[in-house]
């Protein structure tokens, strides 16, 4: 049941690609404007890239879906231009509290130090953040976004893929020498390829309602194991911004999906939980999760993004997450590629990064959901004793999985070059630098991430030696001023310390002194050229 | 890596296990079961190496596989 009208409707226009008598060739074309599509749109465009983004729809809207969005992922949209209306309109959250019953077993805070840009999280229906990615998109001149754009036909050619698009006006073919399939859990592409999308379904159901109400709680996750209001069933109660409440109830493998979404059955249940019956249905839907993936993610010029390439659980918030963040790691290698500065082998790389990653996600989301609904009789005992002990030995409470809320991986990849140096810090090889408050060389403050935008930098401490060679090279107390010296702690940084950050500001190496030899080589080898 | 010790490392194993016993003397299968769950978290934190572990369960398991020959 949606209640939901649509918020944001756009209008399908002919474009002159239509009227061609041959089809039109393009770089890249994207398929799907959902926030993983959009985010890799916009990024290429950021990167001189013209791209054509297709969705089969002319409307965003219907239903909040995903709400939670991380701090990497705020990182990254705001190297895209739209962190900041995200942030406005969003609920700032960071606190974690799980209880059993009506008992708080422990909170948990998900950024406890400062200096960072961007919170650990915040909440937002995700029609919002499309919305603001299609603002941002518009703004583009290189970003040609066609709505009511349905991709019914694929077929590989030498160096690049036709599409068979069909529209209100009839069909079309296009060229494009890169596809990047962002077209969603039930992607009509991968159909297209026949591919297969394995992965292990959970029995259990859950319903997601969002509630609009006054409420006074605070803007927190609230997680319920067994609560009073739901007895032998987990509950979930989120802030989202408009006075809207995300509230997800377990309700056991033999629910009937159709029967609970009816208000008779809905809103007896929500009063129970609140204890009042002063709010309305936003939106419902009930689910069973699923946790699967596709082999691979390049097949030829064909890349898969997002849900498209792999489906997680929604405890942990790994889903629209992970697909930004495959979006962003996608983006700047395509941009390399289609200019000549990196070889074709580096898209392998994409799918090498991020299949670790989704393996990773996929991992957590399914511990997550085997704590939080066990299949037998012996995992609910286990489940049931791991929250027993939690409330008198700390060890449990470390056992007790209400979700583990999403983090960006740390790569393991060849584009790395392995650490020579010993380091201490928070910055790890092949993980997203940490940020840090900085001055910029005319005293105005700026954010490291900030200021190292989408392109490769080194980051260099002096020494007293020259500068070293890149394509771009910032000196801290030069360029960057540590005026509060978290870049030195976050850093490990000593007077030489070089480090050799990607363009989408993961680490890729790092040294004490640096030889001009081994930054160029590391340089080619992050950029997947063989040196 | 340290190995799962699968010799008897107890001075008076006797009293070891008659403590187990003890433990559950008088408990419902049910309250039996739940106790050892609790007993397995405990212990399995108390080894905190996911190695000796993993050797554990595949210890157990293959006991479980002689002491049920009638399993097919």
């Amino acid at each position: 049941m949606s209640t939901r009208r649509t918020l944001y409707q756009f209008g399908y226009r002919r474009c002159p690609d239509q009227d061609r008598p041959s089809p039109a060739r393009h770089p890249v074309v994207v398929v799907g404007a959902g926030p993983v599509g959009l985010c890799a749109a916009i990024d290429l465009a950021q990167r001189g890239v013209p791209v054509v983004l297709l969705d089969d729809a002319d409307r965003i809207g219907e239903g909040s879906r995903g709400i939670c969005y991380a701090k990497r992922t705020l990182e990254i949209l705001d190297r895209l231009g739209v962190a900041q209306p995200c942030l406005e309109k969003g609920v700032t959250w960071k606190i974690g509290k799980v209880f059993q019953g009506n008992d708080l077993l422990y909170a948990f805070d998900l950024l406890p130090e400062g200096g960072h840009k961007m919170p650990a999280f915040i909440n937002l229906q995700q029609y919002y953040l499309e919305h603001a990615l299609v603002a941002r998109a518009a703004e583009m001149p290189n970003l040609d976004l066609r709505w009511r754009n349905k991709v019914v036909g694929l077929s590989h050619r030498n160096e690049g893929v036709t599409l068979t698009v069909d529209t209100p006006d009839g069909p079309y073919d296009l060229e494009a020498e890169w596809v990047v399939a962002a077209d969603g859990a039930r992607s009509p592409l991968r159909g297209m390829l026949n591919l297969s999308f394995q992965g292990e379904v959970f029995e259990d159901r859950f319903l997601i309602a969002d509630v609009k109400m006054k409420g006074d709680f605070p803007p927190e996750r609230w997680f319920w194991f067994d609560p009073p209001f739901h007895e032998g069933h987990s509950a979930l109660l989120h802030k989202q911004p408009d006075d809207v409440w995300r509230i997800d109830l377990q309700l056991g493998p033999h629910a009937d999906a159709e029967a609970e979404q009816k208000p008779e059955r809905v809103l007896p249940r929500l009063r129970q939980m609140l204890g009042h019956d002063s709010f309305s249905l936003e939106w419902v839907s009930v689910y069973r999760f699923q946790c699967r993936r596709l082999e691979r993610f390049v097949h030829g010029r064909v890349m898969f993004a997002g849900d498209a390439a792999h489906q997680v659980s929604p405890f942990g918030a790994r889903g629209a997450n992970s697909g930004i963040q495959d979006a962003e790691n996608l983006a700047w290698k395509l941009a390399l590629v289609i200019k000549g500065a990196a070889p074709e082998s580096l898209i392998d790389t994409y799918d090498l990064e991020r299949s670790a990653a989704a393996d990773e996600n996929i991992g957590h989301s399914t511990r997550s959901t085997d704590f939080i609904a066990p299949r037998t009789a012996q995992e609910l005992r286990f489940r049931n004793a791991a929250l027993a002990l939690a409330r008198h030995a700390s060890f449990a409470k470390r056992m007790v999985n209400s979700g583990r809320l999403s983090m960006p991986s740390t790569y393991e990849t060849p584009l790395s070059t392995p650490d020579r140096d010993t380091w201490s810090g928070s910055l790890r090889l092949g993980a997203p630098l940490p940020d840090a408050p900085m001055r910029a060389q005319d005293g105005r403050p700026v954010w490291l991430l900030e200021a190292l935008g989408g392109e490769e930098t080194i980051l260099h401490v002096p020494n007293g030696d020259s500068r070293p060679e890149g394509s771009r090279v910032l000196v801290i107390g030069e360029d960057l001023m540590d005026e509060h010296g978290h870049f030195a702690e976050r850093f490990d940084a000593t007077p030489g310390s070089t480090y050799l950050v990607r363009p989408d500001q993961h680490l890729a190496a790092r040294w004490r002194q640096a030889a001009p030899d081994l930054v160029k080589r590391a340089s080619l080898r992050l950029r997947g050229v063989d040196a | 890596m340290t190995a799962l010790v699968s010799e008897s490392r107890f001075p008076d194993p006797d009293r070891a296990y008659r403590a187990l016993i003890d433990a559950h003397r008088g408990l419902s299968d049910q309250d039996s079961a739940a106790l050892n769950s609790s007993l397995v978290l405990i212990l399995a934190n108390h080894i905190g190496d996911q190695g000796v572990l993993e050797e554990a369960i595949a210890l157990a398991k293959q006991s479980l596989e002689r002491s049920s020959p009638d399993r097919s």
